[in-house]
């Protein structure tokens, strides 16, 4: 079975077609973390500033 | 952990903190595998190699209208029960269905040139899924257009359910009309009429995207509660700043 099956005639569309998926996917990923990246830091800003939920429970001194 | 408990969001962080890890060991174990069985899957008698493009092209194709309808059962949440996640599920997945949505458009034109002959053709299945696909949009930007998150929950749900009609319409259009697209193949009845040679990576790739949908859903989530966080924690700053 050789690693690199025979594609054909029409291999440039098979190659786009999983290069688009990879591309796509790897984007949804990106952003998510991104996302988590930034919105962490501002929490981690705002409490910094002593802005805190009601529900938050005050540290233990 | 009771499923009731992860109503409450601080719960919902904890146990997705949990999961995720392996909920995203599960997607790459199930791609890797899905991959290789893709990969040295035989030639179709008459699609040759070009119907490895299949393997990405259905499970999209599913996820576009899961994707769909798992906004329509959190938008009954929403206006229904007012489940405090249920408004942010269906925000989250929104951006997912709309990706998965533009691949499988994308990779049946890629498809369709070598086969039809053509990139695009009006068709009630490519028509509809286009629809579907700036549904998707409208949504985003209905979410990005008013600033408070519950009156746009309300408002995006009920866009998401008059949408949901759109759902059957694309599952049977190519049985209600003449299409160039083919009929079902996999979820019909009577079962599969794909040779199982070429079914099994399908249904393991459908596996992984579904996986890999759950793990960003999921980490999106926890996103979009963060987000809220500091919402709230900016709204309390200006008004402690407006109180003083």
């Amino acid at each position: 079975m050789a690693f690199w099956p025979e594609l054909g005639p029409h291999a440039a569309f098979i190659v786009a077609a999983y290069v688009a998926a990879v591309a796509v996917v790897a984007g949804l990923i990106a952003w998510v973390f991104a996302d988590y990246e930034a919105q962490r830091r501002l929490l981690a800003e705002l409490e910094a500033r002593g802005v805190r939920r009601r529900s938050d429970k005050p540290e233990a001194v | 952990m009771a499923l009731i408990d992860l109503a409450n969001p601080t719960r919902f962080l904890a146990f997705t903190a949990r999961v995720l890890p392996w909920l995203a060991v599960a997607t790459a174990i199930a791609f890797a595998v899905g991959l290789y069985l893709s990969w040295f899957a035989p030639d179709d008698y008459q699609q040759g190699a070009t119907v490895k493009i299949m393997f990405i092209h259905v499970p999209n194709a599913w996820l576009s209208m899961a994707v769909w309808a798992v906004m329509t059962l959190a938008s009954l949440g929403t206006l229904v029960w007012r489940h405090p996640l249920a408004d942010v599920a269906a925000k989250s997945a929104a951006p997912l269905g709309a990706a998965f949505t533009f691949l499988a458009l994308l990779t049946g034109s890629l498809w369709g040139r070598p086969m039809w002959g053509t990139y695009w053709v009006w068709d009630a299945r490519l028509t509809s899924v286009l629809v579907l696909f700036l549904m998707y949009l409208g949504v985003i930007a209905l979410w990005r257009t008013v600033d408070d998150p519950t009156r746009a929950g309300r408002a995006a749900a009920i866009l998401t359910l008059v949408g949901a009609v759109n759902l059957p319409i694309i599952k049977f259009s190519v049985d209600w009309w003449n299409t160039l697209h083919q009929g079902a193949s996999v979820i019909r009845i009577g079962g599969p009429t794909i040779d199982p040679t070429i079914l099994r990576p399908l249904l393991v790739m459908g596996l992984a995207f579904i996986l890999l949908f759950v793990t960003l859903h999921l980490a999106a989530m926890r996103n979009e509660i963060l987000r809220r966080r500091v919402r709230t924690l900016w709204l309390m700053q200006a008004h402690a700043a407006q109180g003083a």
